[in-house]
């Protein structure tokens, strides 16, 4: 009887701890062949054939369908330089140069991966939109009323992530560094 | 107290086991992946204009608003697939994944070379049925392999402008995929080959 109840007890927390440890993993995802510059972070290898388990999972979980490595790579961020999260409601201003590619999008979602409702129906930027400084540069304004130049709309949601697709880029699975991949800076300007 | 312990640890080491077996087994068992949710609004072996990504689409999350997509959920057993995308002006791409979202292939316009891409999409024991005839598999034809008999294909265009939208669906609209109806002869008979 004692032992029947300790078996019982033994299967209930390995159901508990393997089933509770594999959704933590898919939700939250894993560090497993991440590719991190700055505040972003792409997965190379999920476009190949090569893709490690966790990444397959939580793709299969979500309903995604990766960026094949042929077309492009797609990086995130969910926080600025100083790995504060992004807030909505803040000033957030995304700037510098971007890698190597044909063409480049940027767009903003929920932390669902919707996109997020504006009256300027205004989702993202992409490289041949943008405005751009004399040295090429350009700088786009997050924020949730409306600014002058590139300007985001947040709607003034409390968290979000951007995302920086690049298509038609030499960027992925051998891209190590910083220099072989020069990211815009994130930074955040002001809070109410 | 020694058999707290015990039953804890084997509570653990059998949970480390339970989290492997269902990791690897989420991509089969998921009902909620890309390829389930497409199911419906698709059809077989056509090219499917999904709708555009807006904030009321929650077909799947992270799309990309830049880009016009259409999809091909393809099915080999009936046959190879033949497949045509025009290039549009700005970018154009087409991925192939199978059917438990594993990307295997993608191309684009530029490293296709020209102004139509087209490919022939097989699977591996129909590409080894294929007569190995030089007019057939001459340099222009791009076969690929597809390592499941069902999958997706997805073409992309991209929109460099919100304008721009319109010209992208448009190329989306000309292209096609279909089994091929001109079926390569099988294998013959070895007779003519020895002429040679």
């Amino acid at each position: 009887m004692r032992l029947l109840f300790v078996a019982l007890v033994a299967l209930a927390l390995a159901a508990a701890v393997g089933l509770g440890s594999t959704w933590m993993t898919t939700t939250r995802g894993t560090e497993l062949g991440t590719l991190t510059i700055g505040a972003w972070t792409a997965r190379p290898r999920t476009g190949t054939v090569d893709i490690d388990p966790y990444s397959r999972a939580t793709i299969t979980r979500n309903g995604e369908l990766p960026i094949g490595t042929g077309d492009g790579i797609a990086f995130s961020a969910t926080t600025d330089d100083r790995k504060k999260p992004l807030d909505g409601r803040c000033d957030v201003v995304v700037s510098g140069v971007t890698p190597a590619a044909r063409f480049w999008t940027l767009s903003l979602y929920d932390n669902k991966g919707r996109l997020v409702a504006n009256t300027l129906q205004r989702y993202g930027f992409t490289s041949q939109e943008i405005v751009r400084g004399a040295d090429g540069g350009f700088e786009i304004r997050v924020a949730s009323r409306s600014r002058a130049g590139n300007w985001l709309p947040t709607g003034g949601i409390e968290r979000y992530s951007l995302m920086l697709r690049l298509y038609d880029t030499p960027v992925g699975v051998a891209t190590r560094t910083k220099r072989d991949a020069p990211m815009p800076q994130i930074a955040t300007v002001g809070c109410p | 107290m020694i058999r707290l312990a015990f039953t804890i640890i084997a509570g653990i080491l059998l949970g480390g086991v339970v989290h492997l077996v269902s990791v690897l087994a989420l991509p089969r068992i998921a009902t909620q992946d890309a390829y389930s949710r497409l199911t419906p609004i698709t059809t077989l072996n056509a090219v499917i204009q999904l709708p555009a990504a807006d904030p009321a689409n929650t077909l799947m999350p992270y799309l990309d608003p830049a880009l016009a997509v259409a999809v091909c959920r393809y099915d080999l057993s009936g046959g190879p697939l033949k497949l045509t995308v025009p290039v549009s002006q700005a970018y154009t791409s087409v991925s192939f994944y199978t059917r438990n979202e594993l990307a295997y292939y993608a191309i684009n316009d530029r490293s296709a070379g020209k102004k139509v891409i087209e490919l022939d999409l097989m699977t591996e024991a129909q590409h080894s049925d294929l007569p190995e005839d030089e007019e057939i598999t001459a340099a222009d034809r791009l076969i690929i392999d597809s390592p499941s008999t069902t999958g997706l294909i997805v073409i992309k265009a991209l929109a460099p402008e919100p304008g721009l939208m319109p010209q992208a669906q448009a190329t989306l609209a000309a292209s096609s995929c279909s089994t091929q109806v001109d079926q390569p002869p099988a294998k013959q008979a070895e007779a003519p080959r020895g002429k040679r």
